[in-house]
């Protein structure tokens, strides 16, 4: 598992430890402590969650600093937060919140209804920051009826508005603080911000007048690390007690044979795919799509490139979600059909074509095993390192100049993309339009529950994009650290379970 | 001398301009807005071209380039588009960190290679050069990221006397944040001490072959007066010219050796801005850097007059 290429130092610094065997850390971790140190790979700009995508932002402060009116839990499910109960009409288009009492914020005011309709109104509002406004687009007004209830109209059913409330983008906060909140955040979760070094880390403190159950933890730590070989030595010497998402998971292993350590591994919403570029032939004939398909194994994809982590995905959807099916048989790994389906096409061999990576290892790494699966069936792949901003002017955006990419699509139930005709990809089928036109509109589970099955397989038989593994979530923590969530529903660090042993 | 000086000093204002444009050009071709990376995948036109008419990104290229100089010249830096603070303000807190960091790891490794390298030279071919030479070798061949990963292991994980990384902050007192610089500086300045132990070794090797030494043993002064009041003291020019080199190489080394321990420095920031095309930090850093390697370039061209009259033009 370890003489993999790539994060050699990170490995190195793994295999050569125990012959010298580790001090400092044990101490530390073993008593009964109740401040915790977290690492993270990426620092958040800022800590307004209603502000920007950066996924940091809310690994910090989601259900830590900042609550909504409804919360998801680690197992994905919506749970009630600010707003203690709901009713909604007959017809789907009206929700009554009622309020929870006695809520304040770390500043010392109030909870009203007021914040609600002021924040709710807010990402609605012209000049927005907000970075998910298409989500709350079916809201057409927002009143406060009283004190603790809020009534909010939408244009047209939504089945899913109360999972969309539980997200970072649509937290609750004060109209005194709303602006600094980049700077000073100010919200009603049961820990408060208590300063930031930039660039280094960012201090948390238990809120004493929280109105829900008080955390365990007194103090809480953010740490930035971006080097994998530095996450390992910072674990190692005891300086993190936690890295939920580790940089490098060749390192693993290592972790794994330690009794000062437990490895977490869980799942995550992020579908990891060759995205394959329909503006463009031959990529636009389906017969094609499927023969690249076919060339690609995704159980060595996963084992070279993520060193065996990941659940192989047949279609555009999360293996942990209630209507998932298993689509990976629709394609299954046969270069000889792949050889066939490309010559039937009329496609001739070899064909060159571009692949643009950005720096994830799933995507750097991932590349070069699909080059190699891919030239067997006569596609030569070049390979082009791009990084992030790069990525999204010329990838994501016009003039979408890419034959393939990989990424992972972290946002949580988004097979929705693929109704998108001006999406990066291209994909432009009417059927599959309508189809999520009525998703949308569906309240009753047990036909969303149809909808979304029947979704899978339309992409998944129209082959539109390479799909390759859902993406996992592999953590390190000390030994006696409890609470931290496995699975990443959504992309957060909920410190209110936290304790140590 | 004053119209030598005076001289350089133009030369230094024209090289800072010059930097200026091609850095300001560089970002302009650079693919990528930070408002978009803001905002992520989702995000609608509408709110995208709203954050960057906020950002001041819809402005054309030459009014941004005009704003940004008289910003420098009346010292208003402006607020950096990602993290939304003042980028004097950040840059205060980054250099706190990146700049003793530097003199750190530029007195470490001077005072490691002068003595080397003269001993080296005194030493020639027997086995103390040899000695001299090897650690050379491997000081050059080994990248200073390694030599970083390698201290950690060995001085925070093992044996536990220093943090893995991070700064507690100069408030925090003086010892703890020197003892935080000094496994990233002493990482820096290992592969500098190498180059500049060779410097050293070689240049003395050719000032102590020089007819004046011989002249000056001839004299009968004591082998210590020829090594350093003659011989080490000609050697010197070479010398200042790769100490100034080596400050750009530092800087460089900043970059990585900050990414490897975690240090909230320029570099660190530098690298974070570019990822994120924070493009108003980037510019500002990037002239600030250049102006830095741009005056310690001027600093040892003034040296040298101190060091020897000799390159002091006539007129």
């Amino acid at each position: 598992m370890m003489n993999r290429p790539g994060a050699l130092l990170a490995a190195a610094l793994c295999a050569a430890v125990p012959l010298v065997g580790g001090l400092a850390a044990t101490d530390a971790a073993a008593q009964a402590k109740t401040s915790v140190v977290i690492g993270m790979t990426l620092e958040p700009p800022h800590l307004d969650p209603t502000a920007g995508a950066a996924a940091a932002i809310d690994e910090v402060v989601y259900a830590n600093l900042f609550e909504g009116l409804t919360r998801i839990d680690e197992s994905g499910a919506v749970r009630p937060a600010l707003a203690e109960s709901w009713e909604i009409s007959e017809d789907g288009t009206t929700y009554r919140f009622t309020l929870r009492e006695g809520v304040t914020f770390h500043d010392g005011a109030s909870f009203e209804a007021e914040d609600v309709v002021f924040s709710l109104e807010r990402i609605r509002a012209e000049g927005t920051e907000n970075a998910q406004k298409d989500l709350y687009a079916a809201i057409e007004s927002v009143e406060a009826e009283d004190a603790r209830t809020v009534v909010v109209e939408l244009s047209q059913p939504q089945g899913d508005l109360l999972w969309r409330l539980g997200w970072g983008d649509a937290v609750i906060v004060d109209p005194a603080s709303a602006e600094t909140n980049k700077t000073d955040p100010v919200g009603t979760g049961p820990f408060a911000f208590d300063g930031r070094v930039q660039g280094d880390l960012i201090r948390l403190t238990r809120f004493e007048d929280y109105w829900g159950e008080p955390a365990a933890l007194e103090r809480a730590t953010f740490r930035f690390i971006p080097d994998a070989a530095a996450q390992v030595a910072a674990l190692l010497a005891g300086d993190i007690d936690a890295f939920p998402n580790i940089g490098a998971p060749e390192t693993v292993a290592r972790f794994e044979a330690d009794p000062r350590f437990e490895v977490a591994v869980g799942t995550t919403e992020g579908e990891t795919i060759l995205s394959m570029n329909h503006r463009r032939a031959p990529w636009n004939d389906v017969r094609v799509r499927r023969a690249i398909q076919h060339a690609i194994d995704r159980r060595a994809l996963i084992d070279l490139a993520m060193i065996g982590f990941g659940t192989p995905i047949g279609s555009h959807f999360a293996p942990h979600h209630p209507a998932y099916i298993d689509l990976t048989d629709t394609a299954p790994y046969d270069p000889e059909k792949a050889r066939e389906l490309l010559a039937a096409a009329g496609v001739e061999t070899p064909i060159k074509a571009v692949i643009k990576l950005p720096p994830p290892t799933y995507a750097r790494r991932g590349g070069e095993v699909l080059a190699a699966q891919l030239k067997a069936v006569g596609i030569e792949l070049e390979l082009v390192p791009v990084e992030w901003g790069q990525w999204l002017a010329e990838v994501f955006r016009d003039p979408w100049d890419f034959d393939f990419t990989i990424v992972s699509h972290t946002e949580p139930l988004d097979i929705g993309i693929y109704a998108r005709a001006d999406y990066y990809f291209g994909y432009d089928d009417p059927d599959f339009q309508a189809h999520i036109a009525e998703l949308e509109v569906e309240a009753e589970p047990e036909r969303r529950q149809e909808l979304l099955v029947e979704a899978q397989e339309m992409i998944a038989d129209s082959q539109v994009n390479g799909f390759l593994f859902q993406l996992a979530k592999v953590g390190v923590q000390a030994a006696g650290l409890e609470g931290l969530w496995r699975n990443a529903p959504i992309q957060a660090n909920d410190l209110t379970a936290v304790r140590w042993e | 001398m004053l119209a030598f000086t005076v001289r350089r000093l133009g030369q230094f204002l024209a090289t800072l301009i010059a930097a200026s444009l091609v850095v300001f050009l560089a970002l302009e071709v650079l693919p990528g807005d930070a408002a978009q990376i803001l905002l992520g995948v989702e995000a609608t036109e509408e709110t995208l071209a709203a954050l960057r008419r906020q950002l001041g990104l819809d402005e054309p290229a030459m009014s941004r380039y005009v704003a940004w100089i008289a910003g420098l010249a009346t010292g208003e830096l402006g607020t950096s588009h990602i993290y939304g603070t003042p980028i004097a303000e950040m840059l205060g807190d980054r250099l706190a960190i990146s700049l003793p960091l530097a003199a750190l790891a530029f007195a470490i490794s001077t005072a490691i290679a002068l003595p080397l390298g003269v001993f080296a030279a005194t030493r020639r071919g027997r086995l103390g050069d040899w000695l001299v030479i090897g650690f050379a070798q491997i000081g050059l061949a080994a990248p200073n990221f390694w030599f970083g990963v390698l201290l950690i292991l060995i001085f925070a994980v093992t044996l536990g006397w220093f943090a893995s990384g991070g700064f507690p902050g100069w408030e925090a007192g003086f010892w703890p944040a020197l003892q935080a610089l000094l496994l990233p500086a002493l990482a820096l300045a290992l592969s500098e001490a190498a180059i500049l132990a060779r410097v050293v070794r070689s240049a003395m090797l050719e000032t102590l072959g020089e007819d004046y030494i011989r002249t000056a043993r001839a004299k009968g002064l004591s082998g210590r007066r020829v090594l350093f009041g003659h011989a080490l003291r000609n050697a010197m020019i070479p010398v200042a010219t790769i100490l100034g080199l080596q400050f750009a190489f530092l800087v460089m080394g900043a970059v990585i050796v900050e990414n490897v321990f975690y240090l909230p420095g320029v570099g660190r920031l530098l690298l974070q801005a570019i990822f994120q095309r924070d493009l108003v930090v980037v510019r500002d850093l990037v002239l600030l850097l250049s102006g830095f390697v741009i005056l310690v370039n001027l600093l040892v061209d003034l040296a040298y007059g101190a060091i020897d009259p000799r390159p002091r033009p006539a007129a």
